[in-house]
């Protein structure tokens, strides 16, 4: 609570609920698409400070969460064939797939580095010719253009031996499929800062337009996320839905037209299956076919079989705002950080882990 | 966490700028962003600029997240 404590002293963050307390008259609920927006909420304890007629859902989060178990099969499976090294992001490598994780395929030997940016990746490949250097990339739009532009810069040296298995996922569509899940209702969107600075808010303007609800682009901090609520509560309440930018200091309406043309110049949209959600259309981003040969899946023969979801684990539920993480009930008993069963709980942004870490209080 | 914290750019040498944050410096990738120049405060993510912000906003937020939270030195984080 240090932060909120320390906006309190100022006295900031008293005025933003005293107004969000005298605004709301009516029941309104919010879901938050961004894994670090979950993590922000839970360690301000914000949402046991907001009135009873405003609730915060998590929804999706993050990008790791998200990543299907046939998709880890297949990165698994890329990364026992000989010659390969499979370079993922750190939390990437503990998410259990229908077997086991890359985690457990290292240990058995495979050739899987973490790494923290897709740079490190291209640089492996640059300096070990006789590898295979797989980059096993997820993330939503503030990670694929990055992804991209080390793509463009693979094929500009011609590299033989770098190859992308891409399993991004692209935030509007997702946000359509949420709101087309009848038992939600959800009335409003704690849109992601970082995702937007690439995005801009033309892609939400569905929400308002289509659905009559509301869309505030919002920062990390607790006054960011106070002030957003406020803005949304506003919106409703005075039935003006719209698409509002709270996070100033870091997006503009237009968003980055450039990283946005790199971005489509090596990927473009596909259906991708999001974990416990469903195949959602035109979500995903591929290798254009011109650059099919940096492609893992086509320049590879994936041969896994049919994907099993964990047994017991709520992720679907939990992905979707409907059950929150102790309603799970492998929650804090055989499903921790430490040994996590399902995709929620790997994750530093994941809803069960920013649950189970900062709890209710 | 994703907390967006700009870097002052001191150095570009092609498509490579350094930046300062916090006393620490970075390399960072332009392909995204076009026209940073020497001076300019950016948001990077993954390695790459991806946002230009202007002085006085960069100030102002430094100074926020000085206030906030210890977490200048870290910097980067979540893959959102
Ligand atoms: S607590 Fe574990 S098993 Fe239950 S939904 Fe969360 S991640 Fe899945």
């Amino acid at each position: 609570m240090r932060h909120v404590d320390e906006y309190r002293d100022g006295g900031l963050a008293e005025k933003l609920l005293t107004q969000i307390r005298s605004m709301s008259t009516r029941h309104l609920k919010f879901m938050e698409v961004c894994g670090s927006h979950t993590v922000a909420i839970f360690k301000s304890g914000i949402r046991d400070l907001l009135p009873d007629t405003i609730s915060l859902v998590s929804g999706p989060g993050c990008p790791v969460c998200v990543t299907s178990a046939g998709d880890i099969d297949k990165a698994v499976w890329l990364s026992r064939q000989p010659g390969v090294a499979l370079a993922t992001f750190g939390d990437m490598i503990r998410v259990p797939g229908s077997g086991i994780s890359l985690q457990q395929a290292k240990a058995d030997g495979a050739d899987v580095r973490i790494v923290y940016s897709p740079f490190d990746a291209l640089t492996l490949a640059i300096s070990n010719p006789s590898l295979k250097v797989v980059f096993f990339a997820a993330g939503f739009e503030t990670t694929s253009p990055a992804v991209a532009a080390t793509l463009g810069r693979a094929v500009e040296a011609g590299l033989p031996n770098f190859f992308l298995f891409s399993v991004h996922k692209t935030i509007p569509g997702a946000m359509r499929a949420l709101l087309d899940t009848p038992e939600l209702k959800i009335d409003g969107f704690i849109c992601p800062g970082h995702v937007s600075t690439i995005l801009g808010t033309e892609p939400y303007g569905f929400i308002p337009a289509e659905y009559g609800r509301a869309a505030v682009v919002t920062g990390f901090e607790p006054l960011d996320i106070l002030q957003a609520t406020l803005m949304l509560v506003r919106q409703m309440e005075e039935g003006r839905p719209a698409v509002e930018i709270q996070y100033r200091r870091a997006v503009s309406a237009e968003g980055n037209p450039k990283a946005r043309e790199v971005l489509y110049t090596y990927f473009e949209p596909c259906d991708s299956e999001w974990r416990g959600i469903a195949v959602i259309p035109g979500s995903g981003l591929k290798v254009r076919e011109q650059y099919a040969a940096f492609d893992a899946e086509k320049a590879f023969d994936i041969i896994v079989g049919e994907p099993r979801e964990v047994k017991g684990c709520s992720c679907g539920e939990v992905l979707r705002g409907i059950k929150t993480p102790p309603e799970c009930r492998l929650f804090g008993k055989a499903c921790t950080p430490e040994s996590p069963v399902g995709a929620c709980m790997v994750s530093y942004e994941g809803s069960c882990s920013a649950y189970y870490k900062y709890g209710r209080r | 966490m994703c907390v967006g914290i700009p870097g002052k750019v001191v150095l570009i040498e092609g498509r490579m700028a350094t930046v300062e944050v916090g006393g620490a410096t970075r390399r960072i990738a332009l392909d995204l962003l076009d026209g940073v120049a020497l001076g300019d405060y950016i948001i990077a993510h993954a390695g790459f600029a991806i946002h230009k912000v202007d002085e006085d906003e960069a100030l102002k937020t430094l100074e926020i997240i000085r206030e906030l939270t210890d977490s200048i030195g870290e910097y980067e984080g979540g893959v959102c």
